[in-house]
């Protein structure tokens, strides 16, 4: 049994407290049950399942800490793993960032978990990718894709009060579809904690008729346009960006948001006005988890709001020492956006590029959080507010603070990657050179 | 794809891939299965298997176990020592593949995990188009390898390895540097392999990496810049520290190349000057240049421009989803004109070069280890093909370049070392650099992006010396350069010779869903490219 009970998960903990000598104790319980099917060429290539449940526990002795992991639940086999975190932290340099455990704590609640996903079999998944290669094969068309669902739970406990459950469902699907002589190519990806919003025919249905549109691409010289960046293009830039919000290498002088003189950006403003970012655990669309794995609550944080910096996530250690609140990195976004939709951002644009997403994003430079990579699997001109053709994939070299400078719109956003995204029109981003990749 | 590369130094500790348990030091130590049990179990799993109705099983009892260590300025920042142990079933049944993996290997958790195998296979038949197709491999019988290691590191006591990161990062702090992170990687697989075609074979496979980031900042102006260490993750043990003298190349402006063994020290020396330099270093005026390339930096563009490009599970569209598919199609092989490269290419395919990555005595599918040409006088001759695929080539024999990166997870074709021969005209860095005109000489690995077919790419480095008619002026900032990978090959006009030859490594390369890491080597020896397009990646925000 991978998925126990917030009390079945409390017994095993206690237990695990008991047992303990140490200063400190910690207990992380955790258990998963994921499967995948994986189909190319129109054929299942590979599936599986694995079900996992494992123990951590960390024992502390004044600034020495020291961890070790079990898969048995047996009461010798917990006070086995109790002895052997207890030696390995007699043994282990002190630590003089060690911070104490925290003690009892407030966690919202999340609606993360759904029965449905939970319930998936492998004769689900077979359904789902036939779901998508039977319309792919029927056109002539070459599909290659990913499903994985996941069910688990995860229990923090230590002997100075703390106790955190929480279980949450997802299901990730992908998809790339090929027009037989390779001259074409489209994409799509979903994910959701309930399975039954995901129909896996029509999303195909989209990467199909972007596999089709995007045959015979015509060349256009690299250079600035306007673009429109789909959700999942945007996405793995800003997260990235988001990524580089920690406060100790800017107070370290070590990240765009250090400056001149070493201090920081906190405060300042730094993006379009029109951008505002933020994190929330109970958002019922992107849930997330409740706590960060060594306790400390997940809140709902701004992290720009209309353009200004208004935190930096710490560590425990970096906060203490610089006297701010300890926000812990936020497990995943919302980026707050408008109503309108992707086909309202076309219809609005003279001229420009629309992007599906991009592929293997780089840091060229942190300093000025430069990144390059290239535009995937549906990349087309719009003029006039339609869609005229397609074009030849460019390579990029931008940065997301200067793409959320040059700002033109921002629509509805919408789940992708754990993430709510809005559809961006972004003017002069900066293509620097062409790809013949289909 | 792959994750080594830029800044691995500092990147976050919950980026590393760690398979397994945390584990006392000690245990990293302590015997496991005797071969004579490995072979008794095995067994268990082949019978059990056909008598489900397998017509061909493959068996791999695995123990993996992993010693990183990481610190930074005075201060140690974690320990992590990992085992994970266990057996992994491939089957043939229905004439499709089944496989499943268990952690309780007993005689009866290996029967159950054998029928599962043999239950997945059948399922799957149903959906099967084309039956399985093995190139048959004659059973070698009992065998054994291991890599041909000095020191094995998992004896090395913590605390001496402890002493030498904090010498490094103390030496670093002593140049100039305001940051120090740097990280120990070891690695040690345990494996045994056996199949119904009668092979038994037992390895012992090791693996290091020693690496750091320095950086340097700026209050005055508020820039701040690093330098990776310029080492390699190689096939060896602990000996690879030693930093001896007769392994290091001396390059031109004082600058030092490491073959077989690393001067971490004096490396993390080099790396404070290099970095402070870089603060004040003139921003690069883009346009074309000629490109001398160190091995330390070559060894990733292999990697990514013909490693990635000459697998034929991409050829064939197995990873469009991921990371997708390849330029170098059947039909460009087929003609067999085609320029990969000019003339002087000839890159070679092999998991039996000593102290690489690559290096075992046989693959993950029991097929002995060899060497073979890819890119033969600049024309592509060949792919990389593992059992079910070397038929597509016409060929009978797979290439053995099968790898699993766990006990749990499933085998599948993986790069092998793939490597630049070096010129056969005697020719040193200086000799070369006498040459260029106007060129840019870069050492390490930097930023590193290329398409999902392999066409268009973007590399930075770790250091970059402008070149003016034939020597070094000073140090370049902002450059990287763009290339299509055919023009760049075809752009390649001088290599150093042998006595300059090194290998560079990437330590964790991913690819498939669920992805899985691996290991490879790439040799080279220091080579000129004409004509290459550098860009600024200057920026303001």
């Amino acid at each position: 049994m991978a998925i126990l009970t917030k009390e079945e998960a409390k017994k095993i903990i206690d237990k695990v407290l008991a047992f303990s000598r140490a200063d400190e104790i910690s207990a992380s319980l955790s258990g998963s049950r994921t499967g995948n099917i994986r189909y190319a060429r129109n054929s299942v290539s590979t599936s599986g399942e694995t079900t996992d449940m494992s123990l951590s526990v960390t024992a502390v002795f004044g600034k020495k800490s020291g961890t070790a992991t079990i898969n048995e639940f047996d009461d010798a086999s917990l006070e086995k793993t109790v002895r052997r975190a207890e030696e390995i932290a007699k043994l282990a340099p002190d630590n003089p960032e060690y911070m104490p455990v925290l003690g009892a704590q407030q966690y919202v609640n999340t609606n993360a978990f759904v029965a449905g996903t939970a319930d998936i079999n492998p004769e689900y998944r077979a359904k789902a990718a036939f779901g998508s290669i039977d319309p792919s094969s029927k056109k002539n068309l070459t599909a290659a894709g990913y499903m994985e669902d996941t069910s688990g739970f995860t229990a923090l406990g230590n002997n100075k009060g703390l106790f955190g459950y929480n279980k949450s469902t997802s299901v990730d699907f992908s998809v790339t579809v090929r027009t037989a002589d390779g001259t074409g190519s489209g994409f799509v990806q979903r994910d959701y904690n309930d399975v039954s919003k995901l129909n896996t025919s029509t999303a195909t249905e989209i990467a199909m008729q972007k596999a089709l549109a995007s045959v015979n691409a015509k060349a256009l010289e690299p250079g600035k346009y306007t673009v429109i960046l789909e959700p999942t293009a945007a996405h793995d830039l800003i997260l990235n960006m988001m990524r580089n919000m920690d406060g100790r290498s800017a107070d370290e002088g070590r990240s765009f948001l250090g400056k001149k003189g070493g201090q920081t950006r906190l405060g300042e403003k730094l993006l379009d006005e029109r951008v505002t970012i933020y994190s929330d655990p109970a958002n019922t669309e992107v849930p997330g988890s409740p706590f960060a794995a060594d306790g400390r609550p997940q809140e709902k944080v701004t992290w720009f709001e209309n353009g200004v910096v208004k935190n930096m996530y710490y560590s425990r250690f970096w906060a203490d020492k610089k006297g701010v609140k300890a926000v812990p990195s936020p497990d995943g976004i919302i980026f707050q956006g408008g109503n309108d939709s992707l086909a309202d951002l076309i219809k609005s644009t003279e001229k420009g590029i629309l992007v599906t997403r991009f592929w293997y994003i780089r840091t060229v430079d942190p300093q000025t959080l430069l990144y390059t990579g290239l535009t995937r699997d549906g990349t087309f001109y719009i003029e006039n507010g339609q869609i005229k053709y397609p074009v030849k994939n460019f390579r990029f070299n931008e940065s997301p603070v200067i793409m959320l400078n040059n700002v033109e719109a921002i629509g509805k956003p919408v789940r992708t990657n754990g993430s709510l995204i809005p559809p961006l029109k972004i003017r002069d981003f900066t293509f620097t050179s062409l790809s013949d990749a289909v | 794809m792959q994750m080594s590369g830029l800044g691995l130094g500092a990147m976050m500790l919950s980026e590393v891939p760690v398979v397994g348990s945390p584990v006392a030091e000690a245990q990293l130590l302590a015997p496991w299965l005797d071969a004579a049990t490995k072979k008794k179990l095995a067994e268990t799993a082949l019978n059990a298997a056909r008598d489900k109705g397998a017509t061909y099983t493959d068996v791999r009892i695995g123990r993996y176990l992993q010693q990183y260590l990481f610190t930074r300025e005075k201060q140690v920042q974690n320990i992590v020592n990992a085992e994970s142990y266990g057996i992994g079933i491939r089957v043939i049944a229905n004439g499709t593949w089944g496989f499943s993996a268990t952690s309780d290997v007993t005689p009866d958790g290996i029967a159950k995990c054998a029928a599962t195998a043999v239950a997945i296979a059948k399922a799957n038949s149903k959906f099967q188009k084309e039956p399985v197709m093995l190139a048959a491999q004659k059973g070698v019988g009992d065998k054994t390898w291991k890599t041909p290691i000095v020191k094995n590191a998992f004896e090395i006591p913590v605390k001496e390895k402890i002493d030498l990161m904090m010498k490094v990062n103390g030496a670093a702090m002593d140049n100039g540097a305001n940051f120090v992170a740097s990280s120990l990687f070891f690695i040690n697989e345990q494996k045994y392999f056996a199949s119904t075609d009668g092979s038994f074979i037992d390895q012992d496979v090791h693996r290091i990496w020693p690496t750091f980031t320095v950086t340097v900042t700026d209050k005055a102006s508020g820039k701040f810049k690093t330098r990776d260490a310029i080492s390699s993750p190689m096939g060896m043990g602990y000996e690879y520290l030693d930093g001896l003298a007769s392994e290091k190349i001396a390059g031109p402006n004082g600058l030092v190349g490491y073959r077989n063994s690393y001067d971490m020290v004096e490396d993390a020396i080099m790396a404070a000057k290099q970095a402070k330099q870089k603060v004040t270093a003139k921003s690069v005026e883009p346009g074309k240049y000629d490109l001398v390339l160190d091995p330390n930096h070559l060894g990733l563009t292999i990697h990514e421009s013909v490693g990635h490009p000459t697998e034929l599970d991409r050829v064939l569209g197995y990873e469009a989803n991921y990371a997708g598919t390849s330029f170098a199609t059947l039909d460009k092989w087929k003609t067999k004109n085609f320029n990969y490269g000019s003339k002087l290419v000839n890159i070679v395919a092999d998991k039996t070069q000593p102290h690489t990555l690559g290096a075992v005595g046989y693959d993950d599918e029991g097929v002995p280890c060899k060497e073979w040409d890819i890119i033969k006088d600049g024309i592509l001759v060949n792919y990389q093909a593992i059992r079910d695929q070397v038929q597509i080539l016409g060929e009978k024999e797979s290439h053995g370049c099968c790898y699993a990166d766990d006990w749990s997870s499933v085998q599948f074709q993986r790069m092998p070392n793939i490597s630049l021969k070096p010129g056969t005209e005697k020719r040193s860095v200086l000799d070369m650099i006498k040459g260029v005109e106007k060129g840019i000489y870069i050492i390490g690995r930097g930023s590193y992006s290329i398409d999902q077919q392999r066409y268009n790419f973007q590399f930075g480095g770790q250091v970059f010396y402008e070149i003016k008619n034939g020597e070094i002026t000073g140090m370049l900032d902002d450059v990287a350069y763009q290339s299509n990978t055919q023009e760049f090959w075809n752009s390649c006009v001088q290599l150093c010779d042998k006595d300059d030859y090194r290998t560079f490594g990437s330590f964790f390369d991913g690819k498939g869903q669920p992805s899985q890491i691996s290991a490879v080597s790439h040799g080279s020896s220091t080579t000129r490219f004409n004509g290459v397009n550098v860009i600024n990646t200057g920026r303001k925000i």
